[in-house]
């Protein structure tokens, strides 16, 4: 792969690092300000390693749900990484310091931008790139955040939430437009994850998503 | 072991068991092509419900429209192939424009 590939790689992951350090400083504010010791947030980022299924984890603690529903709800959002470690199987490939290592950096915007790469080396490069600064940059941003507490003020003032879905939309787009049978089994699952999501705990949703590809078809995609 | 310690562990050890599936039965069984396929676009399917919930809803209820704006304006961008670092900025500027001029 030539420097100049691999510099595009960092430029665009270095924009992915720069909104999940700052949902990261959030999420180590959110814990402490609403009651929860230093350690828990930082420690649980670095084991966990999942913004959604801490978020909600810890959200279902300082709501007084317990500690169990805590555990169950964070383990139903994260249903959805044994589904992406089967797709970034291949890329992680057979040695197994990689495959220990690399199952822990799998997350939702490291998969979709390796996934969004053109062929194998960019998409390993890709992974490991994403993966370890994300790493860095999330537990960074998490332990800031735990250590100024409700300084920050709400993130919501900048934009921020709109970030993490736009990230995805650019991640996927590619794909969506050049693969039908992709488009379409991609827009059933989203119709009817917005459709249950009233009705079901977090993290169903997107697995109902799933159902989707039943619009698949049984030929190879155009 | 305090409670809090026990759902960080269990929490910690399922998602890391959830994660390991694919690198572990890869190399020992043989994944037909077909499935392979199915598995690549069933991440894509999950990416996209994620976006739609993540754009749309908070908890079980509607986000708000500053935030869906932000992702549409995000969406125009990359469709009209703007580089990356315009579309997600562009998205966050366009909800906090909105969330300052009043808009949920």
């Amino acid at each position: 792969m030539r420097t100049a590939e691999r510099t595009a790689l960092v430029r665009d992951s270095a924009l992915v690092w720069l909104a999940s350090g700052v949902v990261g400083v959030s999420f180590g504010a959110i814990a402490v300000t609403g009651g929860l010791p230093v350690w828990v947030p930082v420690v649980m980022s670095l084991v966990v390693y999942a913004g959604s299924a801490q978020f909600s984890a810890v959200g279902v603690l300082l709501a007084g749900g317990g500690p169990f529903t805590a555990a169950v709800t964070g383990l139903l959002l994260n249903t959805r990484t044994a589904a992406y470690g089967l797709a970034v199987a291949d890329i992680l490939g057979r040695g197994r310091v990689s495959r220990l290592l690399g199952a822990h950096l799998v997350t939702d915007e490291t998969v979709a931008f390796a996934l969004a790469q053109p062929d194998p080396a960019r998409r390993r490069a890709a992974f490991w790139i994403s993966g370890l600064g994300l790493f860095a940059v999330w537990n960074t941003g998490v332990l800031l955040g735990a250590l100024a507490g409700g300084a920050l003020g709400d993130t919501g003032t900048y934009g921020l939430d709109a970030a993490f879905p736009a990230v995805l939309v650019a991640l996927v787009l590619p794909t969506l437009r050049a693969d039908a049978a992709v488009r379409r089994s991609a827009l059933l699952g989203a119709a009817l994850a917005l459709a249950v999501t009233p009705a079901v705990p977090a993290g169903v949703p997107v697995l109902v998503a799933l159902a989707g590809l039943v619009l698949h078809g049984g030929r190879r995609p155009a | 072991m305090s409670p809090t310690v026990a759902m960080i562990l269990t929490l910690a050890v399922g998602t890391y068991a959830f994660r390991l599936v694919g690198p572990v039965l890869h190399g020992r069984i043989a994944i037909p092509p077909r499935v392979q396929e199915l598995l690549s676009a069933g991440a894509i399917v999950l990416l996209v419900a994620l976006l739609a919930t993540g754009s749309l809803t908070e908890g079980d209820g509607f986000a708000g429209w500053a935030r869906p704006a932000g992702v549409l304006v995000g969406a125009v961008l990359a469709w009209r192939r703007a580089p990356f670092v315009v579309v997600v900025l562009g998205a966050a500027a366009a909800t906090a424009v909105l969330r300052a001029a009043g808009v949920g």
